[in-house]
């Protein structure tokens, strides 16, 4: 059984459609990257598959191992091993990282019948997590992503991803707005994940971030819909040839 | 602190049951015979009577204060009963004398009151209506030379320290609940700390308003000598009834030279129902005199009654004196808070921090209002304010009342303010991170009042978070 | 607040007789003198004036003013601000031969539009600034015999601002002068009204002005207020703003002059994607008082407010800030951030300010601040390291800081003006 399976999946927000027939079928182990010109829907993907309430899902359906997703709060998805890395992190003033991340390390556990670590051992735990993004403990104390700079926030993400151990992981535009180390940093966190027994969606806009986290399927999303499908070389030439090759529309005036 | 915050299944008030002990209650009613009758009661010296009398014939002449943002129909103070006491209270009693019912009901509050079962490090004086049931730890803190007792146990055994400071802070004429309680107050707790000693544990008073139609009218004084340190404690609970109970307290805090007071409160009063049905008004004056390098800081978390006004308040006398305000006021339901803090600078160098963290939600209207008062020869002084509101829901309301006056030029002042709620985008962060609606709105509230918590000691800091929890009990859809 | 003693110093003024009016005027008139003898001169207990005594107004029986001397066209170049249309106001009567209304801009004496009968007039005058909003606007409405209205006709953009001068003489001395201004902006709209308050002589009298602004949808109106008047008069001033939806109200307030000066300045945001910009400085010297009351009535959903005053004081001068921000329940997505700096000179000066903000709607974004400080010392101390010291310093901080609000004056030859009585100011107060 596929882990993901998305089918003929159509969403609104406002009333207005913007996903308008997605089908797409994802494997333990694989990096599917959906890329696509601004508007084409990718984060709305993204945010649909995350269970975000402003997203009205009209028509289709989305299984996670067999399970129907749509059915699901967001923290259920959750704890059902859907992981989303946010295009913006949320900043949650007086509520430490340390702290929020235990709570969603403990809430994750519990609904998976596992025993709640206590602040000793999550301790832990944290400090092996904390190398993946090259981070030392101080980051902890700080409260979430509050006063963090774009680059921090996205590395806050991948440091989640590696705690709360998603099934599958998907990656909203976690390479806009990084430098090129920070970029390194995220990325070389994101491949210390990979493992066959888990799955990544990156969604992007450009072909920089998969340089460093080498997919094994391209999409491109255009219009709502999944217009092309390859392997890692579409990327190559989509990078290339520019968006209007597959959508026929310049690519100004598809924001 | 993990599981703590997440006990938010309790959807009652958790304090409102009625002890059942036989009672000596005054009949309803206010004059000067009941004034007399308290003070006869208690066994007062005959300056104490004059004070209460001097007390109640001004208190004649005040009429109520309207200029608080709050509204409540007119009290009628002649229905209100000014003393209750328990029958089996013996005056000065050792704690092992007291009755059973008192113990188990302090028990039942999670304020053990046997010396072997309280935490280490914590004493308690508890006050059960009109009256002082007992106080623990007298004995390890006589050895420090530290006096923790009823207040009228102070007034026979320490009249001169009463004397000397009662009214030297909140005179009986400062407005109108002050009088009224200077002239029908039935105890309280009375604190001495002579000079140099730092309070070797905490010092808590614990309130319960027990019997029906009854008002109540502690009287707290608090002195710390030259150098010295304390750090105490309040709490308060009260069953749940139909009718609004009135709670005058007025609460003196001397701080001398050097010394440094340290005042918590968590006030859970009974806040009445979702209609605005019973609950105590909750009129409290508190303020602090701060000699020179003194340290006077308020810490209260506001979860309770069905109206609070208060504004604990801090006089920087001394030079280099210090004033601290930190708030979490939460109004949920019908309540009504008006609460705030005053800081009047006159010595040199002077400091004052308030942080106030306003929470509404429900039909509940939630009111700041501070003072800033720099006087001309408070040079050098420097105040910051920062005042947040955050409302939940769209039937509530937040106001803020800041009234900055500064007299000379070499000092600071800085007034912030914001409002915000809890973001949408806040609580599907947290819900994708596997926590789900109630977990995250405590989370984010919890967060937004951080800076007031961490004021607190540890264990009321987890009883504030737990209160929180349970006031915003279904405020979110 | 007392009734009985406040209304014989107007009593003149109430009472005099008055050409015949319209019927809807003299009944707004009757209401207002009703409302004027019922609430009486404010006293110290009244909170909108707890730190602002005018019930000294009252030991004094003002008159209408005198027979105004003959002022010429070169008394008045010297205050311009701008190059434009200009109508001048002399002792609060208008003066046709000062002004200069150029065709396409419909700009009259209100005493000569109310005669020949105006439908705006009738269903906005007096009303926009209610009654209510304080006994003198009641004051104003019951005794004003002149003023201006200004017309911005729809899809129109003014070419130069209009500029209205309202001047007093010798002959307000001991007087009560009560002028008022009436502005529409048709939908669309956009100009700039410049409006100011200056004295040819120092004498002690009261001015009592009222503005009201009726912005239709869309419209953009830029409103500079500068005040510097005779610093032996009492100055009250009331301005309200009406605002229909997508309008842009941009105020800047100077207050220089008066012995006490006060203004109300109150938009009510009625409509949807409203912009309102408060921008205000005060500087105050001797036993001056200058005091602002704003109020910011957010009563629709998806409106910007933005208030910035700032105020240099010295001497035993003082000055009261009360902003006030309302937020209804329907008004979500209300963005509004007010502040209030002051900056002390003098060891005597004083400041009161109360930043107030009441809020019923929960998605809203409402901040405030208040500070009241001194000179920083480190930044006088850097500038003395970098060879620039003593008054020169203080002058370039004090310019820094005030500099902030003054930027706001959009049109530039009005804005240097603005500079150069700001300049001028403050060389006096540093002496």
């Amino acid at each position: 059984m596929s882990l993901l399976n998305i089918t003929n999946l159509h969403a609104a927000v406002d009333e207005s459609e913007i996903l308008k027939g997605i089908s797409l079928t994802v494997n333990a182990g694989e990096v599917h990257a959906i890329m696509g010109p601004n508007g084409s829907g990718k984060s709305t993907l993204a945010q649909v598959l995350a269970g975000h309430p402003a997203y009205e899902v009209t028509q289709g359906t989305v299984t996670l191992e067999g399970e129907d997703l749509l059915d699901m709060e967001a923290e259920e998805r959750a704890w059902a091993g859907v992981f989303l890395a946010f295009q913006y992190p949320v900043e949650i003033p007086g509520v430490t990282n340390a702290y929020f991340l235990r709570m969603a390390y403990n809430e994750v556990r519990k609904a998976r019948g596992l025993d709640e670590l206590d602040p000793m051992e999550f301790l832990d735990l944290l400090e092996e997590k904390l190398k993946v993004v090259e981070w030392g403990p101080e980051i902890m104390e700080r409260a979430v992503n509050f006063g963090f700079s774009g680059g921090e926030k996205k590395r806050n993400e991948i440091l989640q991803m590696a705690v709360l151990e998603p099934k599958l992981a998907i990656l909203d535009e976690t390479d806009s707005g990084l430098d090129i180390d920070a970029l390194r940093i995220v990325a070389d966190g994101v491949n210390k994940l990979r493992s066959p027994e888990r799955a990544i969606i990156l969604v992007t806009h450009y072909q920089r971030l998969l340089d460093y986290i080498v997919p094994d399927f391209v999409h491109v999303l255009a219009g709502g819909k999944i217009v092309k499908s390859g392997g890692k070389e579409l990327a190559l030439e989509l990078e290339a040839k520019g968006y209007e090759w597959l959508t026929g529309i310049p690519e100004a005036a598809a924001v | 602190m993990s599981t703590e915050m997440e006990t938010l299944v309790n959807r009652e008030y958790k304090h409102g049951w009625v002890t059942d002990i036989e009672m000596d209650t005054l009949p309803p009613g206010l004059t000067e015979e009941t004034v007399r009758f308290i003070s006869a009661k208690k066994e007062e010296p005959e300056w104490l009577l004059e004070w209460r009398l001097k007390a109640y014939r001004r208190w004649l002449e005040m009429t109520e204060p309207t200029w608080p943002n709050v509204h409540y129909p007119p009290i009628d103070y002649q229905s209100i009963a000014y003393y209750s006491s328990p029958k089996s209270m013996k005056p000065l009693g050792s704690l092992d004398e007291v009755d059973p019912k008192l113990l188990e009901t302090y028990e039942k509050l999670g304020i053990p009151l046997s010396e072997q079962k309280l935490l280490a490090g914590v004493a308690v004086d508890a006050i059960f209506d009109s009256v002082s049931v007992g106080t623990t730890f007298k004995a390890t803190l006589a050895k420090e030379g530290v006096i923790f007792c009823s207040f009228g146990e102070a007034v026979k055994e320490h009249p001169e320290l009463v004397k000397k400071y009662l009214g030297s802070v909140v005179p009986a004429s400062d407005n109108y609940f002050a009088a009224l309680n200077s002239a029908v107050f039935s105890d309280g707790s009375f604190v001495y700390i002579p000079k140099g000693v730092r309070c070797p544990m905490e010092l808590s008073t614990y309130f319960r308003i027990n019997a029906a139609n009854t008002g109540q009218f502690e009287r707290t004084l608090i002195v710390a000598e030259e150098g010295a340190y304390v750090s105490y404690l309040e709490g308060c609970t009260a069953p749940k009834r139909d009718e609004n109970q009135l709670h005058a307290a007025v609460v003196e805090l001397v701080a001398l030279d050097d010394a440094s007071i340290k005042y918590s409160t968590v006030q859970n009063w009974y806040a009445g129902d979702e209609n605005g049905v019973g609950g105590i008004y909750n009129f409290v004056t508190k303020r602090g005199k701060a000699g020179a390098r003194a340290k006077i800081s308020w810490t209260q978390v506001e979860t309770g009654s069905a109206i609070t006004w208060k504004y604990p308040s801090v006089i920087l006398q001394g030079d280099d004196s210090i004033g601290e305000f930190y708030s979490v006021a939460v109004v949920n339901g019908m309540q009504q808070a008006d609460t705030g803090t005053k800081m009047i600078h006159i010595g040199r160098n002077t400091k004052s921090t308030i942080i106030s963290k306003g929470i509404s939600a429900g039909k509940g209207q939630n009111s700041y209002r501070g003072q800033v008062k720099i006087l001309p020869k408070a040079h050098g002084a420097r105040n910051y304010t920062q005042c947040d509101s955050m409302l939940i829901g769209n039937a509530c309301g937040a106001h803020t009342f800041p009234y900055i006056d500064v007299q000379n030029s070499t000092s600071d002042v800085e007034h912030e303010a914001s409002t915000s709620k809890i973001g949408e985008d806040q609580i599907f962060y947290c819900k994708a991170r596997g926590l789900n609606t109630e977990h995250a709105i405590s989370v984010i509230v919890n967060g937004f009042c951080r800076e007031v918590f961490r004021e607190l000691p540890m264990e009321f800091a987890i009883e504030a978070q737990k209160l929180l929890g349970i006031s915003l009990e279904g405020s979110v859809g | 607040m007392t009734t009985i003693a406040a209304v014989p110093p107007f009593a003149e003024l109430l009472d005099a007789p008055r050409p015949a009016e319209p019927a809807w005027l003299a009944a707004r008139r009757a209401a207002a003198a009703e409302r004027f003898a019922a609430v009486g001169v404010p006293s110290s207990r009244d909170e909108d004036w707890r730190f602002t005594p005018v019930s000294a107004i009252a030991n004094t029986a003002w008159t209408a003013p005198g027979v105004s001397p003959e002022v010429t066209a070169a008394d008045i170049a010297r205050f311009r601000l701008s190059t434009g249309s200009l109508a001048v106001l002399v002792d609060g009567r208008f003066a046709p031969d000062l002004s200069e209304l150029p065709a396409g801009v419909t700009a009259s004496s209100l005493h000569a539009a109310i005669s020949e009968g105006n439908a705006e007039l009738e269903s906005h005058l007096g009303l926009v600034a209610p009654i209510a909003m304080s006994p003198f606007v009641a004051l104003s409405l019951a005794t004003f015999t002149d003023g201006v209205v200004l017309h911005l006709a729809e899809g129109t953009t003014l070419a130069t601002p209009l500029e209205v001068m309202h001047l007093t003489t010798t002959a307000a001395e001991g007087a009560l002068i009560a002028p008022r201004v009436f502005v529409t902006a048709g939908t669309g709209a956009r100009g700039a009204i410049l409006e100011q308050f200056v004295s040819l002589a120092d004498t002690l009298h009261v001015t009592n002005a009222v503005t009201e602004l009726v912005l239709a949808p869309e419209s953009w109106v830029e409103h500079v207020r500068v005040q510097r008047e005779s610093e032996q008069a009492w100055h009250l001033g009331f301005t309200h703003a009406e605002q229909a939806t997508a309008s842009h109200y941009r105020s800047f307030a100077l207050s220089l002059g008066a012995k006490l000066a006060r203004h109300n300045l109150h938009a009510r945001l009625g409509g949807e994607q409203v912009e309102t910009l408060m921008y205000g400085l005060y500087l105050t010297r001797d036993s001056q008082l200058a005091d602002t009351h704003s109020a910011i009535f957010h009563d629709q959903p998806n409106c910007n407010s933005w208030e910035v005053y700032k105020g240099v004081l010295d001497d035993t001068s003082r000055a009261v800030f009360n902003g006030k921000v309302f937020v209804q329940p329907i008004a979500q997505k209300t963005d509004a951030k007010q502040t209030n700096r002051n900056l002390l000179l003098s060891d005597t000066a004083r400041v009161d300010t109360k930043p107030q903000l009441e809020i019923f709607a929960d998605d809203v974004k409402c901040t405030h601040g208040a500070t009241v400080g001194r000179l920083n010392d480190l930044q006088r101390y850097y500038l003395q390291t970098r060879g620039i010291g003593g008054r020169t310093a203080q002058e370039l901080l004090i310019w820094a800081f005030a500099a902030e609000v003054l930027t706001e004056v959009t049109i530039a030859p009005v804005r240097a003006a603005i500079e150069q009585i700001v300049r001028n100011r403050l060389d006096e107060m540093l002496g």
